[in-house]
């Protein structure tokens, strides 16, 4: 059992080590929907929606495979779990609420196999949290995600009315860009202490 | 196989996906428990090595150790396969088997994300008397020089950590102090540019010490003979 | 094997090490690339492990192709690539627990890795055994490859050593910033850069001609 603080944990997840600039998880989506603010937003709640549910069957998973003594099913479990459960979800949304559904609609199978997904399942579990600790800590990698997602699409929307050079245009700006996010970010170390 | 030969339908049944999936889920599993069983000797060899040398490290002295856990009302016992808990320590030997001192590890938030350490304590000297940064993040070429800079790491061959009169708590407290100003044998002289790191490594030996050191002092007879 | 005309064998292996490379063209696969690039030691251990899930994978979804009905294959790849990086993630703490810590869940990660399901969705399954193995060797040797490009540099300038060995002299000032996370970001935009303006001054070249 891990006795981090629940604020530690949520700033530690969402500003200190963001997934994004920190731990380089999520680069997928973070260069292919940062273009516009909308999509950005939308796609971040999609992922923290599914982080949610990703912590909470992995921190079911896990609990089962500690007491079956199967440390190496890990990985395929969770998986497989997490890829199956999102699709449950994605249906459930779709029959209960199409509203909701078209707002996160195309992203919800996008981000099955995001790294940043299976990320959070593996960190939580390394780190031992408990069942409050996991869900404050998906809430904290979702709201960075999100954060990072949306400042890049605002830079990316000033930057779509600058004169650029051909040969930067494209991912080789997006990412130096990424960069300076960053650096700007490591200004956050030491909060959590 | 004579996979090779089926017919490939469109739509699939149910059969040949249920065939699939559970085929290739056996095969995978038979793959996965295979690779498991046929590394586990070697993976418990490095682990146990490693752990072995972090000890020795930090216990000075030290050429075998045994690992002890911890009960509320019962003191220490040896550390069985059966018996799991997180509250164990490392008790180091020397050459004719006599008790050196006792590796503790701790764990406390630094400047990036948590600082896991190894420390050792000696029981006569009440003193903390090695340490060794397991894992951290912190920032390399700063924070970093947690883990190596011998100046920083001299502090920890002779740290202060006596109880006060009624064994209970510490009598001062471990802190990390300014670079130059350590004055007393209880405080750590911290690494310029590494303030952050040096007081995490501090709050997390005052708050390690505060629980085991009453702990060894009062049930240190237990740990005397290597089980 | 598969009904339309294949190119050569060589050919497959040569085109994912360079014309499609997966990070400096098709870029694909980033996690990785970035994360654990802050030395060369990480970079050339990644991009083997990497290799061989590839290689792996790629072999077994091309060998069980006409076994796997479509409605299931992607489940079905998925279980293949996580069994061979479970098996990975085994190996390595048993080579060595400190390269292991290097690496961190970035073992694990690799079953998300958009390389590995992409090749086996996109190619082995619906090629043949050598080619699919060739395919996954030049894939998986372009993405070793490129995961040197930025660990050799990221080591060089971060702390002045290739893989753990001085290179620099003495009195060289790290760049500290090059091992850290940023780092990893200008390297590859840097390298990018460079992809691009070759790809550019062909293209120029092209056009005179």
């Amino acid at each position: 059992m891990n006795g981090e603080p629940l604020g530690t944990i949520f700033i530690n997840a969402c500003l200190i080590n963001n997934f994004v600039l920190a731990y380089f998880l999520g680069i997928c989506p973070f260069l292919g929907v940062s273009g516009k603010m909308e999509t950005a937003t939308r796609m971040g709640g999609a992922v923290t929606f599914v982080m949610l549910v990703t912590s909470v069957c992995a921190f079911g998973i896990q609990a089962l495979l500690t007491a079956l003594d199967a440390p190496y099913l890990r990985l395929i479990s969770f998986i497989a779990v997490i890829a199956s459960t999102v699709q449950l979800v994605e249906m459930f949304i779709k029959k209960v609420s199409p509203g909701l559904f078209r707002a996160l609609g195309i992203f919800l199978p996008l981000i099955t196999t995001n790294c940043a997904i299976l990320g959070l399942a593996l960190f939580q579990t390394n780190k031992g949290y408990g069942f409050v600790q996991c869900l404050v800590f998906a809430l904290g990698a979702g709201a960075g995600f999100t954060l990072a997602l949306v400042l890049m699409a605002g830079l990316r929307e000033k930057l779509a009315l600058a004169a650029i050079p051909d040969m930067v245009r494209g991912t080789a700006l997006t990412l130096a860009l990424a960069g300076f996010l960053s650096l700007a970010f490591m200004g956050f170390a030491g909060l959590g202490g | 196989m004579s996979a090779g030969q089926l017919p490939v339908a469109a739509p699939s049944g149910t059969w040949p996906m249920f065939r699939a999936m559970v085929g290739v889920g056996l095969a995978c599993g038979l793959i996965i428990v295979s690779a498991y069983l046929g590394t586990k000797p070697r993976i418990e060899h490095n682990r146990a090595e490693a752990l072995a040398a972090a000890i020795y490290d930090v216990l000075p002295g030290a050429v075998s150790s045994a690992t002890f856990r911890w009960q509320e009302g019962a003191g220490f016992a040896p550390l069985t396969a059966e018996s799991g808990g997180d509250a164990r320590v490392h008790a180091g030997y020397d050459a004719e088997g006599r008790l050196v001192g006792v590796a503790i590890e701790a764990a406390g938030m630094g400047y990036q994300d948590v600082i896991h350490v190894l420390w050792g304590y000696s029981i006569t000297e009440e003193a903390i008397v090695g340490l060794k940064v397991l894992e951290s993040r912190e920032t390399p070429g700063l924070g970093d020089r947690i883990e190596h800079d011998p100046a920083f790491l001299e502090n920890f061959r002779r740290l202060d950590v006596s109880l006060a009169d009624d064994g209970q708590a510490l009598r001062h407290d471990v802190a990390a102090v300014k670079h130059g100003t350590k004055t007393n044998p209880w405080e750590i002289d911290s690494i310029t540019g590494a303030t952050i790191s040096s007081k995490a490594i501090g709050s997390l030996l005052d708050a390690s010490a505060s629980v085991w050191a009453p702990r060894i002092q009062s049930g240190h007879e237990s740990l005397e003979v290597k089980p | 094997m598969s009904g339309h005309p294949t190119p050569s064998t060589t050919d497959e292996f040569l085109k994912g090490l360079w014309r499609e490379n997966p990070v400096f063209v098709q870029v694909l696969g980033m996690c990785p690339t970035l994360a654990v690039t802050n030395t060369a030691r990480n970079a050339l251990a990644m991009g083997l492990a990497t290799l061989f899930v590839l290689v792996s994978s790629n072999l077994v979804v091309s060998a069980l192709r006409r076994f796997i009905p479509k409605e299931v294959r992607i489940a079905t790849f998925i279980l293949v690539i996580a069994t061979f990086v479970t098996v990975v993630d085994y190996v390595i703490q048993a080579i060595s627990l400190d390269l292991h810590k290097a690496l961190g869940a970035f073992i694990a990660l690799i079953v998300v890795n958009c390389v590995i399901l992409g090749r086996a969705e996109a190619f082995a399954s619906k090629n043949g055994i050598r080619a699919s193995v060739a395919d996954g060797l030049g894939m998986g040797l372009g993405f070793a490859f490129a995961l040197m490009c930025l660990g050799v540099v990221r080591e060089i300038l971060g702390s002045g050593t290739l893989f753990g060995f001085p290179v620099l002299p003495g009195r060289f000032q790290e760049w500290v910033m090059m091992i850290l996370p940023s780092g990893g970001f200008f390297t590859l935009a840097g390298w990018l850069l460079l992809f691009n303006w070759r790809r550019q001054r062909n293209a120029v070249r092209e056009e005179a001609s």
